[in-house]
């Protein structure tokens, strides 16, 4: 397994992008059942409102503390939930690897969300900041703990699919 | 009362009388939307406001509304609350511009008018003018001056405010029924978790009518249904206070074993459906009376909940004709132990804007209010459990909505 101490300032800043990008394209482009497979098994993805994470208030959008989580919120998404039909585009930006903390590389980013309903029209629906802790693993870096603290926290109506 | 504008009343017609027949145009007209705000959220109601554990100390305040006004709730030296309308005395700037915060006395930032946390007006820079020239009249009184202040009341942990003079008190405003249930809820000192805010296409009388609707509860929620956290099938109740103002629906999970026939062909009851991870809902036992689902709707702005371990009071804020914003407050017991603070954590997850049994009800507003642009002298037929404004022991009903329209009629005065 990759040591992720032992890797170049670039090498992680590489790998952590990658990461990312495979992240927010298997969302935009609606693979969201391979959304899962991004994360390890022990897992955590919460998405956080920031007047609650300012707060140190635990109150989230969506908690998710093992991979099984993030598989029945497809699930539910697929068969269960009544939502309007809709589309994201994610835009990453200021992706800054801030170091190895034992097996985990810490990472930061900032993101926005543009949603297009079945009307046509594109408004952005939420931004917000990524809070990843990143291993490796036989495949590749995966996440460990991914805190989606969001700026846009009156939603507009639901939040169904994952930011 | 007499001042205010009559709304547009005359040109929509009730196709019948009581609340088992409405109008759509009830939930478009602009001039209905006024009337309201002066009616209803100025009138004789009281709205809710904030929970007390939200300003546990002195200078504590928080930025919230009564209607579209916006208002102050703030915690004095003393320890008593107070709101007042969130607009300078002077020319009308917002004195508190966060949501939240803790202050000595509120500073207008626009000439530093300053107030103290009962909203009376103790300072105005330059009143005697400088160097002998300017400063206010001679007959400027301070005491007249303050901030516009609301009644202010609490039951239960619970603040509510109001405009009128003339409502009852607070305790009497809410009658036995919801008293108790939140006396329930409210058992002991809660702490509060956090908030989440969603705003919905929708008029805000198409979500007061789904928060007194066991009837949808489990056609439209999937989740609901499928793992049994409420069934129409489920022992449950659905009851009003004497005005059929407050509405209540309980449901207690576990009752219907063998009894859910009705729903197979239903889309929201999935035997397939399988949890990969069933953690999220593990919860334990908290209430000795076995009722594992409470929705109080509270008039005209509230909602209290208990769904499963979640815990929760929802303040609908009117943003006009077509939209809302739902206020989601979620809060445990000042005492909970750590393995209820996860379960409360993770069955997060069912309720909010993103809440797995709640995400629909936002959608459902918003595909009527949609579909109601015109055509607004045709009315909604609400019939189920006999049409008719009465209690229930059972959850087939749509009772509780009709009592809301017929006190939503007498207190808009469309007899």
């Amino acid at each position: 397994m990759t040591d992720l101490s032992k890797l170049s300032l670039l090498e992680q800043h590489y790998l952590a992008s990658k990461l990312l990008s495979d992240y927010v394209e298997t969302i935009d482009e609606d693979r969201l059942e391979q959304w899962p497979e991004l994360f390890v098994a022990d897992s955590v993805y919460q998405v956080i409102a920031r007047e609650n994470a300012d707060r140190g208030l635990p109150t989230s959008a969506i908690y998710c503390d093992s991979r099984g989580m993030l598989v029945d919120r497809i699930v539910a998404l697929r068969h269960a939930n009544i939502y309007a039909k809709h589309y994201y585009r994610h835009v990453l930006s200021n992706v800054n690897v801030k170091g190895v903390e034992g097996d985990e590389l810490v990472v930061q980013s900032n993101y926005v969300v543009l949603q297009t309903l079945v009307e046509g029209d594109t408004h952005v629906f939420n931004a917000g900041k990524y809070l990843d802790r990143m291993v490796a693993t036989p495949d590749g870096l995966r996440f460990k703990r991914k805190v989606v603290v969001f700026d846009t926290y009156r939603i507009p109506n639901l939040l169904v699919t994952p930011l | 009362m007499n001042a205010i504008r009559e709304p547009a009343l005359s040109q929509l017609a009730w196709p019948a009388a009581g609340g088992s027949r409405v109008p759509y145009g009830v939930f478009t007209d602009p001039a209905v939307y006024e009337a309201e705000q002066q009616r209803l959220f100025r009138g004789d109601n009281w709205s809710f406001v904030a929970l007390e554990a939200e300003i546990p100390n002195s200078g504590d305040y928080k930025s919230t509304f009564v209607g579209d006004t916006p208002v102050v709730v703030s915690r004095a030296e003393d320890g008593t609350v107070h709101a007042y309308v969130n607009r300078c005395a002077h020319r009308g700037a917002a004195i508190c511009r966060d949501l939240r915060g803790n202050v000595q006395n509120h500073l207008c930032v626009y000439h530093q008018w300053a107030y103290d946390l009962k909203g009376n007006l103790i300072g105005v820079p330059f009143r005697r003018g400088l160097n002998g020239q300017g400063g206010m009249p001679a007959d400027f009184d301070m005491k007249k001056h303050g901030l516009q202040k609301l009644r202010v009341d609490s039951y239960g942990g619970l603040v509510f405010a109001t405009f009128s003079e003339s409502v009852e008190p607070l305790a009497d405003y809410l009658g036995p029924m919801p008293c108790k249930a939140i006396d329930r809820i409210m058992r002991r000192p809660i702490k509060v978790l956090g908030d989440q805010r969603q705003y919905v296409a929708g008029n805000w009388k198409l979500y007061a009518e789904n928060t007194r609707d066991p009837y949808h509860a489990s056609l439209l929620h999937l989740f609901h249904c499928t793992f049994g956290l409420y069934r129409s099938s489920q022992k449950g109740v659905s009851v009003m206070d004497a005005k059929h103002r407050h509405s209540m629906l309980t449901a207690q999970r576990g009752t219907d074993e063998g009894q859910t026939d009705e729903y197979k062909d239903t889309r929201t009851f999935n035997a397939d459906f399988t949890l990969a991870d069933p953690s999220l809902l593990a919860g334990r036992p908290e209430f000795d009376d076995g009722v594992t689902l409470v929705i109080l709707a509270v008039f005209p702005n509230l909602v209290v909940q208990q769904i499963a371990n979640t815990l929760a009071v929802r303040q609908i804020i009117p943003r006009g004709v077509d939209k809302f914003e739902l206020v989601w407050t979620q809060f445990g017991y000042a005492d909970d132990d750590a393995e209820m603070d996860a379960i409360r954590h993770k069955q997060g997850n069912l309720i909010g804007p993103a809440g797995l049994v709640s995400m629909e009800d936002g959608e459902a507003v918003e595909i009527v209010h949609r579909s109601i642009v015109r055509d607004q002298d045709q009315s909604s037929y609400i019939a189920m459990g006999g049409a008719e404004a009465k209690d229930a022991e059972h959850l087939v009903t749509e009772g509780s909505i009709i009592g809301f329209w017929e006190y939503y009629r007498q207190q808009m005065g469309w007899a």
